[in-house]
């Protein structure tokens, strides 16, 4: 029995009595409906009953959530509550940890990315990446950029396409004279902002975002955030943060990540969204008590 | 806040001064570290003093100019010319460089981006293993297996083997150094951090995209260094070449020929073959100037091959 809210009376078995989850458990069945307040439209991404394992341990739980198109959306919780694991189901990227499944639906534009079978590569042009801290290759600004678009076989003008992404990444006036130079000789956040442009080269639809910040200074910060305000329009961001103020500053809508309180009873970290809001409702009127804890400080 | 006071401190003291040992450490250490550094570069040194004077007292007895010494064909003295050896030298590593760096390296990548995590748990040791096999062993095989497979192999379609010949030094050398630029390399490309592996997979890559293009990249330097140790290791290796290759300074291109190395030239003299302070005793020197020359020059070859090509990260 999983208990989506607190709030919800649940008679016969109080949370805190429920056993740890086994991955030979079968499935918890679907929580009832919620009337949840962010009715999401026409999501790009939308996840039902995601559960995340690695190994034999539970990382997510029962994660429902839509993600909207041409917004941004913050993931937020405290450190362990499974924030990034949940992002690198976006784009697969837990595939590279050996042990990790996913179990439940989760679909980006009509495909099943819960389905091991399916194109992980394919997927990973569609939905990019920028991770915590900026990792550019050991190669030029310019390699750097093209090299994504190379491996997958972009056909135009790649002088052309290295020049608009890094100007969409409020990089190129900083670069254009040393496109040559190696990408590592660059600050801290022009090197996030190349990342930034590598992403955008290949084309995705959607852009991840993995604490893009947390190495940053503070003015850095601010143009990578100015940066997301422009990229929305043309693309659907998804961020993981730490910084409750960021969350507020730039999404649209905020899902705020818990730790699932009888899997900690029984020694494990699993994480489960205790509310999903848009942005503003979130920070002012919680609907969640632990929500309110985690946003106000007490928490976390 | 106050923390509270241990009970029983005031009395005895918890923290005594530091001991004698702890307080002379620093100097004490830094001094044993410094010496046993200065005996490599001490020793290097004293090789290289040793070497280059006999090499000149050599040219000073034999009367051997040094074109003559390293073109000339004909080995005895009084001639010296020693280009068959260093044919021989050159034939049989580059031969076991051509088995040992393709193989070594594709094994290198798969160990360390392919490979189960259980799978690389057996197989990095067992190949770390073929390092630990005496060299003469190597030596005998060629003689008892690889040298009869060639002539199985061989004979039929007309080509002599000779019972000494190149290839089989070849292919046990090379087998000799496959671990390692395996063990090596996988060291460098395991090294490679993972953000970049992760940036790369996050734009789309395959794995093999992955491993090539970036990891490889990344892990050149550790690779090359590897390599050139390899070829280093062929270029000096000694009793499987003795044993496979024999003692015959032939100037040939055919590998089933039998050839003589600078090293098999070396154990000959050292073993009795010549008196004290004669000419071909001292031209044992010279050739082993020319073996540290060649290596050395190795080296500050793939130095310069690396600052060209290697990408750095941090």
């Amino acid at each position: 029995m999983t208990t989506r809210s607190p709030l919800r009376i649940e008679p016969t078995t109080p949370p805190d009595e429920s056993p740890p989850m086994r991955p030979s458990d079968p499935l918890p069945a679907l929580p009832p409906p919620k009337p949840d307040p962010a009715t999401v439209p026409d999501p790009v991404i939308s996840a039902r009953s995601l559960c995340v394992w690695y190994g034999s341990s539970m990382a997510l739980k029962n994660v429902d959530i839509d993600i909207p198109r041409h917004k941004i959306t913050a993931l937020i919780g405290p450190s362990g509550c499974g924030k990034s694991t949940l992002l690198r189901c976006f784009n697969r990227m837990n595939d590279l940890i050996p042990g990790a499944r996913m179990e439940g639906t989760i679909k980006f534009e009509g495909i099943e990315l819960a389905d091991p079978s399916i194109d992980a590569v394919a997927l990973r042009r569609r939905v990019g990446m920028v991770f915590q801290k900026p990792n550019p290759f050991p190669k030029s600004i310019y390699q750097n950029v093209a090299w994504g678009a190379r491996i997958n076989g972009y056909k135009g003008d790649m002088d052309e396409l290295v020049e608009k992404s890094l100007r969409r990444a409020a990089l190129w006036e900083e670069v254009r004279g040393k496109l040559h130079k190696s990408g590592l000789d660059l600050s801290g956040g022009q090197q996030q902002r190349l990342c930034i442009a590598r992403t955008l080269a290949v084309e995705p639809e959607i852009i991840l975002m993995d604490e893009p910040c947390s190495a940053l200074d503070p003015i850095a910060t601010a143009k990578v955030e100015d940066l997301m305000d422009e990229l929305k329009e043309d693309y659907t961001i998804v961020i993981v943060t730490h910084n409750m103020q960021q969350a507020r500053r730039t999404s649209d809508m905020t899902a705020c990540l818990m730790l699932d309180e009888a899997a900690v009873q029984g020694g494990h970290r699993t994480g489960v969204i205790a509310e999903f809001s848009p942005t503003e409702k979130l920070f002012t009127n919680p609907s969640d008590p632990r929500t309110e804890a985690y946003i106000t400080g007490r928490i976390g | 806040m106050n923390l509270p006071v241990p009970s029983g401190s005031v009395e005895r003291p918890r923290w005594p001064a530091p001991s004698r040992f702890r307080r002379y450490q620093g100097p004490v250490m830094l001094s044993l570290l410094a010496i046993c550094a200065l005996v490599t570069v001490l020793t290097t040194i004293g090789i290289v003093a040793v070497l280059g004077l006999e090499t000149i007292h050599f040219f000073r007895e034999s009367h051997v100019s040094l074109p003559a010494f390293v073109f000339g064909t004909e080995v005895d003295p009084p001639k010296f010319g020693i280009f068959p050896l260093i044919w021989g030298t050159v034939m049989v590593a580059a031969g076991a460089s051509l088995i040992a760096l393709p193989i070594g390296l594709l094994s290198a990548l798969y160990l360390s981006e392919y490979a189960p995590r259980r799978v690389r748990a057996v197989l990095k040791p067992a190949l770390e293993l073929l390092a630990g096999i005496p060299t003469i062993v190597y030596g005998f095989l060629a003689l008892v297996l690889v040298t009869p497979l060639l002539k199985a192999c061989f004979e039929p379609l007309g080509l002599k083997v000779d019972s000494y010949n190149a290839l089989s030094a070849c292919v046990v050398v090379g087998v000799m150094i496959i671990p390692m630029v395996s063990s090596l390399s996988e060291d460098v490309l395991s090294a490679v951090p993972r953000s970049l592996r992760e940036a790369a997979y996050g734009l789309g890559a395959t794995k093999f995209e992955v491993s090539t293009r970036i990891v490889l990249p990344a892990g050149l330097s550790g690779v090359a260094a590897s390599f050139i140790l390899a070829i280093s290791r062929a270029v000096g290796e000694t009793m499987a070449v003795v044993l496979a290759a024999g003692r015959m300074p032939n100037v040939t291109a055919n590998p089933l020929r039998s050839v003589e190395t600078m090293t098999a030239y070396i154990v000959a003299i050292t073993g009795g073959d010549a008196s004290y302070g004669t000419p071909k005793y001292l031209s044992l020197f010279a050739v082993g100037m020319t073996l540290f020359v060649m290596t050395l020059g190795l080296n500050i070859l793939s130095g310069l091959i690396l600052r060209r090509f290697r990408e750095v990260y941090n």
